[in-house]
């Protein structure tokens, strides 16, 4: 059963006490300055945004089908079947491609280490396989962070919806995104007013890529038979021509 | 012992200025990583190293597997003569790829892993391979120059027994990675801005590619015979700049028609940084087509030079938009790169200069009679058992 986690802005209170969970978890470094910084980073996997009177909180959206997992060249990111995208930093050789294709731009880059990986949150992959819930939804005070079944919180969210229509903008950003994703955001304004992007395709990335790559074994297959062909063909004129002459 | 000095002009001033100048951005990218040399950020990963040292290195040493194919697949013998010089830009050209990717890449000791660790998925896994690979392809074809200087004709006939399948391969090999390059940015259908995102990317990357290869060539055929003191192969180039000038029409057509079905043109009446890039980039195209098809701009050296000049600094600026300048609107923010970018980038362009000067001085890159010969008598005890039929 996939796991996800449902964030409700008009929930929330800025509080950021999931940033300071999420940093123990990881052992970042966690203080009034850190709080102070309002985007995601290396040091700061989850990162509380405030857009007027709302709050917005920024982590990975964990994909269904993650570009960044797709497009890595050595597979370091994978998609587990309990919902976490996670990153293995052993194989990363650091080509960046993972944060040119996210369209959510989340994941961050260790630029000032001499041996940098790539980080980004991973809907902490160690404490759900345990069964226990995310740090941050763990640490909410206000229940504005939920983790629990992907189902049942689209379930809880569309009831919300339903049940104060007035309170919220009337859909839920994670559901058809880039196909789908495992983070989902209700809201009391349009997406983008609370730093949202509202321009990602609907359709899986990878798919993207997807469609030129399996052509490949035909490219290369009819393409070899062609030029073979065709040096059989011009190099056989060659051997008629000195044949010829020789006579 | 002061006779002995190189003289010192102008140029050698200069590749010594870059040199150093690279080898101190090269100190600073080991010690303080790439926030110490660079202006990547989260939000814009990529920069110069990739937009220019692979992308359009790659692109520039298309040459190598566009002759291949046309003097050994296509058997079309008069083009011989730039075959040579064309291969060994290709493997120069690679081998300068892989030390940009060095620079690039924030851990440059795990090189190897795409080699090891699978993903199919990824676009960048198989333009691993092909690198890899195509570049093994190179050398193997660079090896006849080697083994010709020395006379060694053992393996210079072993050599040529593996060559067909070889040339097919690199070719092939070619034709992927060229056009994956492209695919590389089918993932940020979003970022990219509407003149380059197209989902024929990767064709247009690979004509685009054969375009450079042969402009490439009659470049380096005007600066060889002015560095040699040969005389030029006029009629050669000539023949090759109407190939050119078809080549690029197709390019431009293909252009016109992906714009035109995607309804972008309205675009071009904003005064963005974007429409003056894409019309400078389609200004640089257009203009050495039409004056390619003009017999009096391909009978004069000057002319055709500048022609060719003109198609690499378009398909330079298309591989920057791509990788870089349209990418910068969507990720919603600006690159441009700092100095010790430029540095390296520079010095490894040099570097090759210098290399292929050296090397082409040293090896039998400019004249391959002696190849023929060998090559001929070869030929000559198979075709013994070869009957006319």
């Amino acid at each position: 059963m996939p796991k996800a986690i449902l964030y409700d802005s008009t929930l929330c209170i800025g509080c950021k006490a999931c940033e300071g969970a999420c940093a123990e978890r990881w052992g970042l470094p966690y203080g009034d300055s850190v709080a102070a910084e309002e985007k995601i980073s290396a040091h700061k996997l989850t990162a509380v945004e405030t857009h007027g009177d709302h709050f917005s909180r920024r982590l990975c959206m964990n994909c269904l089908q993650p570009a960044c997992a797709s497009v890595c060249p050595v597979g370091a990111i994978q998609k587990t079947s309990l919902g976490p995208v996670v990153y293995d930093a052993s194989k990363c050789m650091g080509c960046r491609y993972c944060m040119q294709a996210c369209p959510f731009q989340v994941p961050t880059y260790e630029w000032s280490s001499r041996l940098p990986k790539m980080r980004k949150c991973d809907m902490c992959y160690p404490r759900q396989s345990q069964g226990k819930v995310t740090a941050c939804a763990e640490a909410c005070p206000v229940g504005a962070t939920k983790c629990g079944e992907r189902d049942a919180l689209i379930a809880e969210a569309r009831q919300r919806l339903a049940e104060k229509p007035d309170q919220y903008y009337p859909k839920i950003y994670g559901l058809t995104e880039v196909g789908g994703t495992s983070v989902f955001y209700l809201s009391a304004v349009p997406f983008e007013q609370i730093g949202l992007r509202t321009n990602v395709p609907q359709e899986p990335l990878p798919e993207t890529t997807w469609r030129v790559l399996e052509l490949l074994p035909d490219v290369v297959s009819t393409g070899s038979v062609l030029l073979g062909g065709i040096w059989w063909i011009t190099n056989r004129r060659e051997e008629v021509a000195r044949k010829e002459g020789k006579r | 012992m002061l006779r002995k000095l190189p003289k010192i002009t102008v140029w050698r001033a200069i590749f010594a200025v870059i040199l150093l100048s690279g080898l101190y951005a090269t100190y600073l990218r080991i010690v303080y990583g790439l926030a110490g040399t660079t202006n990547l950020s989260d939000k814009f990963p990529w920069g110069l190293w990739i937009g220019f040292d692979v992308m359009c290195g790659v692109a520039l040493a298309a040459g190598g597997f566009t002759l291949v194919a046309i003097v050994h697949i296509f058997a079309i013998e008069r083009y011989k003569p730039v075959l040579r010089p064309a291969i060994l830009t290709a493997f120069l050209g690679y081998l300068l790829v892989v030390v940009g990717l060095l620079y690039d890449l924030g851990r440059p000791d795990r090189l190897w892993h795409p080699l090891v660790m699978w993903n199919p998925r990824s676009v960048m896994f198989e333009v691993a391979w092909c690198v890899t690979l195509y570049t093994t392809v190179l050398f193997l074809e660079f090896l006849p120059m080697v083994f010709e200087r020395f006379g060694w004709h053992k393996p210079m006939e072993w050599i040529h027994r593996i060559s067909v399948p070889l040339m097919i391969l690199g070719v092939m090999l070619s034709t992927l990675h060229q056009s994956s390059l492209g695919s590389l940015f089918l993932i940020v259908p979003e970022k990219l801005y509407p003149f380059w995102y197209s989902p024929i990317l990767p064709l247009l990357f690979y004509v685009s590619s054969i375009a450079v290869g042969l402009a490439m060539t009659i470049f380096e055929s005007w600066h060889s015979s002015r560095a040699f003191g040969r005389a030029l192969e006029l009629p050669l180039l000539a023949s090759m700049a109407r190939v050119l000038a078809v080549l690029l029409s197709v390019y431009l057509w293909i252009r016109f028609l992906d714009l035109a079905h995607r309804h972008v043109f309205g675009l071009l009446l904003r005064n963005r940084t974007e429409t003056w890039l894409f019309l400078l980039e389609m200004a640089l195209m257009i203009v050495p087509t039409v004056m390619l098809y003009q017999r009096s701009v391909r009978m004069r050296p000057g002319a055709l030079y500048a022609c060719a000049v003109m198609v690499v600094f378009s398909v330079i600026t298309n591989r920057l938009n791509v990788g870089i300048t349209g990418l910068e609107a969507g990720s919603g923010t600006h690159y441009f790169p700092r100095w010790s970018e430029v540095a390296v980038t520079l010095s490894i362009v040099a570097t090759g200069f210098a290399i292929f000067r050296v090397i082409a001085g040293y090896f039998p890159v400019f004249e391959a009679h002696s190849l023929e010969h060998a090559r001929a008598e070869v030929e000559e005890k198979e075709a013994d058992s070869i009957t006319v039929g």
